[in-house]
């Protein structure tokens, strides 16, 4: 059962196989699609990249401006009270400042002084870290500070500026402090401490975005006033610091949170304050990430509309291409089984022809020996010889049979239009099976209805349809078995022919199939072609073909035509 | 049995116009036989026939060759055309000249003998 090709036409085999078909629409989907959608992913990759650098530095540049203009007021106010204790520890002796009193009037005119008030107390403490005299509003006189950083700090570089520390007093705060050479080699150091409190008023900007965060570390991560995000002064913060530079510096970073954060960083100058603005990435690229949805909905909506095409266009390209190339393949069967039958119609004929001739001299010759066996009054054996001639006119007459019935068939290979009678054209056809069947044994049965008109049709073409039903048919019987022929009127312009056989039966899934040129079930044998050529010789002489069939029970085609050709 | 029906019997084949003429002439039919157009033409030419019966293919001028012919010198001539083919083209170009009958080889000579007679208006 199923498909195959017809016999003999392996070599060129024009159709297009499931799988070539397969492998060309692969292609032709892999090539368009390429073509088509790279541009469209380059394009995207192109636009992405640009617009988020874009959307980026538009971002990071307020945040490097905030940034550097706090880096600037911030080394401004340090540098100023330096100057300040450096002038003050330079200009007077140490008689004259080592006094609470002189101390305390010191520290009222720096503050009155300065821009902002920020010292909060004032010290001299002498080269082994004891502290001489102290004005302020804590009780640290007496104190030694030889342990502490900044005073090793200061006693090495002559002006330092601490990072906040508890100290003594056990408020956050840092120490700016001078040194001051005495002339017998030793050395004393001005010392003044100003609130941690400051630097966040310091550092805090006019307006901060609710999200925003700008505090002060030291070199070391430790907060140095408070943060928004990571808690009060003095706590470690989870960023790394980025690599010292005198500029600002500004890059996104990803803290312990998983939040990505553009943060601005800049270096205070001679302190050990680092200071850093941090905006979280998704506010300010909030506009970018709208942005970027809509690109990438945008290019997947494209892809997948351009893929849907191509997968559409390119299976209507296949299938109409497999098509055109199914029907040219039947039509070339076609003319290959027309062309076979035409020229086994000429050799017919031809052969027919030559030994016309010829019978019609046996014939006359036979004729005249008996005309004159007749007319001779007495003529020996005259009953005998009548006999013999006798035979001979009938088997000439057996040969003419022959010979007008192979014309008869070759004659018609040109579509023609004649009266035809049914029942004789298809005793002829059956002519032609007469011997399969007395072999076989088979009962072939004709009910002719006495009504049946006679037909305007081409009669080599409809003893075609009815030799290839009838080959099927025979095909199907077992010996034995029985065929039956009913031709009648059908409705008031038509007459149907029906062919019934007993025989195998067609499975009702093949059924719809079997006039598909090339649908054959005898494997090796069938051509798959004499059904598809009947079913369109019936279709081009203005009639229709039916079957009915059931397994195990039989078949019956039913051809049905015009008795008057139309058009 | 007597009749003055006159045939000209043309055909190629010497061994079928021998035997049907001699078997007209067993029937009362003065049947002359030719075998070739060109002869018939010359035959006719000399004697009237009242029918002839033309072979269709013949070497030479063939029998639709021969019909024009006749129609051109002789009109009102009969004329039967035989073959040993059946060419529908051929039978209907010879009944479009005016051939009286169009028959297939072998043909039962009393059939044709019924045909030559009706022709001519006997029988």
């Amino acid at each position: 059962m199923g498909r195959s090709v017809g016999a003999g036409a392996e070599d060129l085999e024009p159709q297009i196989s499931s799988g070539a078909a397969r492998r060309l629409r692969r292609s032709v989907v892999l090539a368009t699609a390429t073509v088509a959608i790279l541009p469209l992913l380059v394009t995207t990759t192109l636009n992405y990249t640009q617009y988020r650098a874009a959307i980026r530095a538009e971002a990071e540049q307020p945040i490097a401006r905030i940034t550097l203009n706090t880096k600037r007021s911030l080394e401004l106010f340090l540098a100023e009270r330096r100057s300040a204790l450096m002038f003050i520890v330079n200009d007077r002796s140490f008689e004259e400042l080592c006094s609470p009193a002189a101390l305390a009037r010191t520290i009222a005119n720096m503050n009155r002084s300065l821009t902002v008030a920020a010292f909060v107390d004032l010290g001299i403490v002498d080269g082994t870290g004891e502290q001489l005299c102290y004005s302020g509003p804590y009780k640290l006189e007496g104190k030694n500070y030889r342990d502490q950083d900044w005073f090793a700090e200061v006693a090495r570089r002559g002006t330092y500026t601490s990072d906040v520390f508890l100290g003594y007093r056990n408020v956050p705060h840092f120490v700016i402090a001078s040194r001051h050479e005495r002339a017998d080699g030793g050395f004393y150091v001005l010392r003044a401490t100003i609130d941690a409190e400051l630097l966040s008023e310091l550092v805090m900007p006019a307006s901060l975005g609710s999200e925003d965060d700008v505090f002060l570390v030291n070199r070391q991560g430790v907060l140095q006033s408070p943060s928004r995000r990571y808690g009060p002064v003095l706590t470690s913060i989870p960023l790394p610091l980025p690599p010292y530079s005198a500029g600002v510096d500004v890059r996104e970073m990803r803290d312990n949170r998983g939040e990505t954060l553009f943060v601005g960083a800049a270096f205070i100058e001679n302190s050990p304050f680092v200071l850093l603005f941090l905006k979280p990435a998704g506010e300010a690229m909030g506009r970018w990430l709208t942005l970027r949805n809509e690109l990438i909905a945008f290019t997947v909506a494209s892809a997948v509309l351009i893929l849907a095409v191509i997968l559409w266009g390119s299976g209507q390209f296949v299938k109409s291409l497999s098509e055109a190339s199914r029907r040219r393949a039947a039509l070339m069967h076609h003319i290959e089984y027309s062309n076979k039958l035409a020229s086994l119609g000429r050799l017919a004929a031809g052969v027919a022809h030559e030994i016309n001739n010829p019978l019609a001299i046996i014939n006359e010759k036979a004729g005249l020996a008996k005309d004159l066996v007749s007319l001779e009054a007495e003529f020996p054996r005259r009953e005998k010889f009548l006999d013999l001639i006798d035979s001979i006119l009938r088997s000439v007459e057996r040969c003419k049979t022959i010979t007008h019935r192979l014309l008869g068939f070759a004659r018609h290979m040109d579509v023609q239009n004649e009266p035809i009678d049914l029942g004789t054209l298809l005793k002829e056809v059956m002519g032609f099976l007469g011997k399969e069947a007395e072999y076989r044994n088979l009962t072939v049965n004709f009910d002719l209805s006495d009504t049946l008109p006679t037909i305007e049709s081409d009669r080599g073409q409809l003893q075609q349809v009815f030799l290839n039903i009838l080959n099927n048919a025979f095909a199907a019987v077992r010996d034995g078995g029985r065929i039956d022929i009913v031709a009648e009127p059908f409705g008031p312009d038509q007459v149907a022919v029906s062919i019934a056989d007993d025989g195998v039966g067609i499975p009702p899934e093949n059924l719809p199939r079997i006039f598909e040129p090339f649908f054959t079930t005898k494997q090796g044998t069938g051509t798959g072609l004499g059904l598809s050529i009947t079913y369109g010789i019936v279709k081009k002489l203005g009639g229709d073909i039916q079957v009915e069939s059931e397994v195990g029970r039989g078949t019956r085609f039913t051809v049905i035509l015009p008795t008057r050709k139309r058009g | 049995m007597a009749s003055n029906l006159r045939v000209l019997f043309v055909d190629d084949e010497e061994e079928l116009v021998s035997a049907v003429t001699e078997r007209l002439e067993l029937r009362g039919v003065t049947a002359v036989g030719c075998l070739s157009g060109r002869e018939a033409l010359e035959r006719l030419a000399r004697e009237s026939f009242d029918v002839v019966v033309l072979d269709v293919k013949m070497p030479g001028l063939g029998g639709l060759d021969v019909v024009r012919m006749i129609n051109q010198r002789h009109p009102g001539l009969k004329v039967v055309l035989l073959t040993g083919h059946s060419s529908l083209e051929d039978a209907q170009a010879g009944v479009e000249l005016g051939a009286v009958a169009y028959l297939q080889k072998p043909v039962d000579l009393d059939a044709l003998l019924a045909i030559l007679r009706s022709s001519v208006g006997e029988g």
